[in-house]
């Protein structure tokens, strides 16, 4: 299977913090990667790095082949111009921990506003399609709700239909239950259970360790900066080979 | 204690048996009823004394409350409030987002800008324009005072001033805006002036209109300064009768009455603006 995501010696500070201090990963087309670690220990950084939400200090980025946010001249890199990353963006949808839907737009006008701005797709097919994404996420009556009218979860499963409107080839997902309720959590990680089972490449940073050892082909264990170990969620978890995984995997399990 | 020696004790000594036929009478607030009255006697006094008055000749008020002279000044009043609000926020808007960017040079003209213009009054700096053919007597290749007559002065006077607050205004209404709306716009790829337009702006709308209504309306009746350069607004109309006619008051109240109904109107529409700007907040349903 083709590598989705490459990112070698990735390194970021911010001032005199260093949180991320050498990172290499690969994740493959096709496969949900889940990012397990203790706060601070610079997960939900990492995944803001592979759309460019976060600049790199060091190392790159590389998604289906493409360097992420610079142009690669020689041993040189340039940052490319705003116009550019946003393009990149288009293609790597972002789930954020506080959803952060559009407070003044509808449900369909949060799902559409992508499609029809960035992407120039005409409006119909762009309403056609988020009505398409609300009944996959369970939500086809919700189209004209504003979202503080929606539930925790159900803003969190909108904000999911919202990245999948512009067809992205890869889905970073930031801690998406952390803000819920514990009641609510279920319904959205049924929906990203759902998308693992279409063969969607995702990277989910999150607490559930029940959800990674049930969904993920790798679990990838960071702490302080670094990732301490990776693999199956049969290996990480069951049977972890460092000292900080199992004192981490003892304190939340 | 059993509820059987709870009914046992009376209330009150002397207390009747059926408690739910007693009467409950509220404090007299005698105090109350007594502030009240003086109150409006005074302002019955005040009311009488201004519609007996024979000296405000509400006749001449109602005269002139619609001659041509005074809509006139009206219409120029309410046209240079429109102009310097939109000129000025236009502007204020530009210098909010120079202040917020990320060039520092942007950022120090926007500080320099709201300093400078916040620091002159609004009476000086139209004085300032009014002569400023004494520092550039030609523009252009124009007299200047052929391309400055006074409303153009009272345009450009108040347009500064409005905008250098406005700005502050706006600067406010951006940083209500959570910093994840932004981010969420910029990982869906939307472009800067499309994030700002879209997702910022309407946001913004709801801290912006508040402090906008109180500007509109301190324009309004701000523009009544520039009487002193002979631009012909509401006031200076109103001037222009009494110095002929020595009726100061009755043209006074004129503007004044004037003044009081658009404000009123403003408020008004404030009101459905900011209706408006509320749509998907927790107070609009």
């Amino acid at each position: 299977m083709s590598v989705m995501v490459d990112i070698r010696s990735v390194r970021k500070s911010f001032g005199a913090l260093t949180v991320l201090k050498g990172i290499d990963l690969q994740v493959r087309s096709g496969e949900v990667t889940v990012v397990l670690g203790p706060s601070g220990s610079g997960k939900s950084t990492l995944l803001r790095t592979i759309n460019h939400l976060e600049k790199v200090d060091q190392g790159v980025i590389s998604v289906d082949g493409t360097l992420i946010g610079y142009r690669r001249s020689g041993d040189r890199l340039y940052e490319l111009p705003e116009r550019e990353v946003l393009k990149q963006r288009t293609r790597i949808g972002f789930v954020f921990q506080n959803f952060h839907l559009f407070p003044h737009l509808t449900v369909e006008e949060n799902i559409t506003e992508a499609p029809v701005s960035a992407l120039k797709r005409p409006r119909k097919e762009a309403v056609e399609n988020a009505r398409g994404l609300l009944a996959r996420v369970g939500l086809a009556d919700k189209a004209e709700a504003y979202p503080r009218q929606l539930s925790g979860g159900q803003q969190q499963r909108v904000a999911i239909a919202r990245a999948l409107a512009l067809e992205p080839k890869l889905l970073l997902f930031d801690e998406p239950t952390s803000a819920l309720d514990p009641e609510l959590v279920g319904e959205v990680l049924d929906v990203i259970r759902d998308l693992a089972g279409q063969g969607t490449t995702m990277i989910v940073v999150t607490h559930e360790i029940g959800f990674a050892r049930e969904v993920a082909d790798n679990v990838v264990f960071m702490d302080d900066g670094r990732i301490v170990e990776q693999g199956p969620p049969a290996d990480v978890l069951d049977r972890p080979q460092q000292e900080r995984t199992r004192a981490f995997l003892s304190k939340v399990l | 204690m059993s509820s059987d020696t709870l009914a046992k004790i009376p209330a009150v000594p002397d207390a009747p048996d059926h408690a739910d036929s007693l009467r409950i009478v509220p404090q007299r607030r005698f105090g109350q009823w007594a502030a009240a009255v003086v109150v409006l006697a005074l302002l019955g006094l005040a009311l009488t004394s201004v519609l007996r008055n024979k000296a405000f000749q509400w006749g001449v008020v109602a005269d002139y409350f619609t001659s041509d002279a005074v809509l006139r000044g009206l219409w120029l009043t309410l046209w240079l409030t429109a102009v310097v609000m939109v000129l000025g926020f236009a502007l204020g808007t530009l210098l909010a987002v120079f202040r917020l960017s990320a060039n520092p040079v942007l950022r120090s003209v926007s500080w320099g800008y709201v300093w400078l213009f916040r620091s002159i009054p609004v009476l000086v700096q139209l004085l300032l324009w009014f002569n400023i053919g004494a520092l550039y007597p030609e523009l252009f290749g124009v007299k200047t005072v052929d391309l400055l007559g006074p409303a153009q002065v009272a345009v450009v006077g108040l347009t500064l001033h409005e905008a250098a607050y406005a700005a502050e205004v706006v600067r406010g209404g951006l940083l209500s805006v959570e910093r994840g709306q932004i981010e969420a716009a910029q990982a869906l790829g939307l472009s800067r002036w499309r994030r700002l337009r879209r997702i910022v702006l309407p946001q913004a709308m709801r801290s912006i209109v508040p402090p906008a209504g109180n500007m509109l309306i301190g324009t309004l009746k701000g523009t009544a300064i520039v009487s002193v350069i002979a631009v012909n607004d509401l006031l200076f109309s109103a001037q222009l009768i009494y110095h002929r006619t020595y009726q100061v008051i009755p043209l006074l109240m004129v503007a004044t009455l004037w003044y009081t109904v658009v404000t009123s109107v403003l408020g008004v529409g404030q009101y459905y603006v900011e209706r408006h700007y509320a749509r998907g907040s927790e107070r609009a349903r």
